[in-house]
């Protein structure tokens, strides 16, 4: 395995091998994952092999979190700069990109060329759905760099999800104003998942656009010009989509709805559960304080996190947006959840066992301790909360 | 003319290059960007956090 070592001054020798360096790898074999249903299908000719996949990631991912518990290692910041050039790591997410092209397609091939029920039918479309998912945390790891290549291919990987604008409204959007009120990718103490989808959905799409459409109108350009970066992307979609509608028939339309909104459900349950609660303080100007590494929940876990390029780091990821996947550190005393994404979308899915989960751990966290004034609740839901919390949870003692 | 860099992720903004993408010609200064500019690498850090590098 390969060490990294500089030498410090003041610290010595410092030397650093990554234990998840070769995890990452893979990355590069999900695809066959995804691709397992069809594959057993073809084998044993019954349909109830189409869920493998779903069953694998979802229940599979969740367990190995369970089982391999959390890793909380850091690599030492004078050694930052020589993880981040290194370009194992900076292949990996590039080289994803293609695959859920590849992905989408023969999944399509498949479901438009088989006699199977609606519900074999929906299993593919959600595998399919499953998989684009992730071609939006690539996107979303690729998107937040610094380099020409890597933002062309998070737009380009957008493409398959039909959600195009994705890196202009995530890092121009939602990074700035993460853990506010007006962030409609930051869910709300009291909010369920269900009603956070219909707030951050069309939410995100406009903020999105309004950002595009500054930008060019900067540059005097018309919002439609083909400069803009949301619509190059949608227009990927709208060659790749159509095409499998021309060359597999009118079954794609049902089957992209379900692919497209699935891989849309897998991004908003992770914002749904990155900043539950969460809130910024307000300046006297009106500003938010800088978002700080207790403004995300994070987790550690080796598994989801090894599937997700760390994204589960988000504490720090969204502390410093552009550090790569292989740099972000974990912290003492953060908001943390208690099992990977993959679990927690599972509990999320169930709004009273969410709250049952989540809430107190919400208040109980060090910078709140029970202070409703510091969490970020759904106006709505804010009468009950504090009817049921405001007495039963010590309150910030103040001077 | 000067440089301003944000104190997050160095992006670097140059009175004299501008930041084309962004919309700001060459030779637009750091004071003429708007109040609500933000760090367009990282998007983390507002006009009134960038450090100054007097040239």
């Amino acid at each position: 395995m390969k060490t990294f070592a500089t030498t410090n001054p003041e610290k010595g020798q410092i030397v650093y091998r990554d234990r998840k360096r070769f995890l990452w790898i893979s990355a590069l074999f999900f695809p066959l994952g995804a691709l397992t249903g069809v594959g057993l299908y073809s084998f044993t000719g019954r349909e109830w092999s189409l869920v493998v996949p779903l069953v694998l990631f979802y229940g599979g991912t969740a367990l190995l979190d369970w089982l391999l518990g959390e890793d909380t290692s850091n690599p030492p910041e004078e050694l930052v700069s020589q993880l981040e050039d290194d370009k194992f790591y900076r292949w990996l997410p590039i080289l994803t990109v293609p695959m859920h092209f590849v992905v989408l397609i023969l999944i399509a091939w498949f479901a438009g060329t088989h006699d199977v029920s609606w519900a074999g039918m929906l299993a593919l479309a959600l595998t399919a759905g499953l998989y684009s998912g992730l071609g939006i945390n690539t996107a979303h790891e690729l998107g937040h760099k610094k380099s020409d290549l890597e933002r062309r291919l998070a737009r380009i990987v957008s493409a398959v999800p039909a959600y195009g604008h994705f890196c202009v409204e995530h890092n121009r959007g939602h990074h700035r104003h993460v853990a506010t009120p007006a962030d409609p990718a930051s869910s709300r103490m009291g909010e369920n998942i269900y009603k956070f989808a219909c707030r951050e959905i069309p939410g995100a799409f406009r903020r999105g656009w309004i950002a595009e459409k500054e930008r060019l109108t900067r540059q005097r350009k018309s919002v439609w010009h083909y400069e803009n970066e949301i619509l190059q992307s949608y227009a990927l979609t709208a060659v790749l989509q159509i095409s499998l509608v021309a060359v597999f028939g009118w079954v794609m339309v049902p089957f992209l709805a379900v692919h497209n909104f699935f891989a849309w459900w897998q991004l908003t349950s992770a914002n749904y559960i990155e900043h539950y609660g969460l809130l910024r303080r307000q300046n006297a100007n009106g500003t938010f304080e800088h978002c700080q590494p207790y403004h995300s929940w994070n987790a550690n876990h080796v598994a989801s996190n090894v599937v997700l390029f760390h994204l589960e780091r988000h504490s720090d990821h969204h502390a410093h947006p552009t550090r790569r996947y292989q740099t972000l550190r974990s912290f003492p005393d953060l908001p943390s959840l208690p099992n990977g994404y993959m679990g927690m979308y599972f509990v999320a899915l169930l709004p009273m066992l969410w709250y049952r989960v989540m809430d107190r751990r919400l208040l109980s966290l060090p910078h709140i301790n029970g202070d409703l004034s510091l969490v970020n609740i759904d106006p709505a839901r804010r009468a009950a909360i504090e009817a049921r919390y405001s007495k039963s949870l010590p309150r910030a003692v103040t001077a | 003319m000067s440089i301003h860099v944000c104190p997050d992720c160095g992006y670097a903004y140059d009175d004299a290059l501008g930041d084309r993408r962004e919309g700001y010609p060459p030779g637009t200064r750091f004071e003429q960007l708007p109040n609500d500019f933000v760090c367009p690498d990282c998007a983390v850090r507002a006009k009134a956090d960038f450090v100054c590098h007097d040239q």
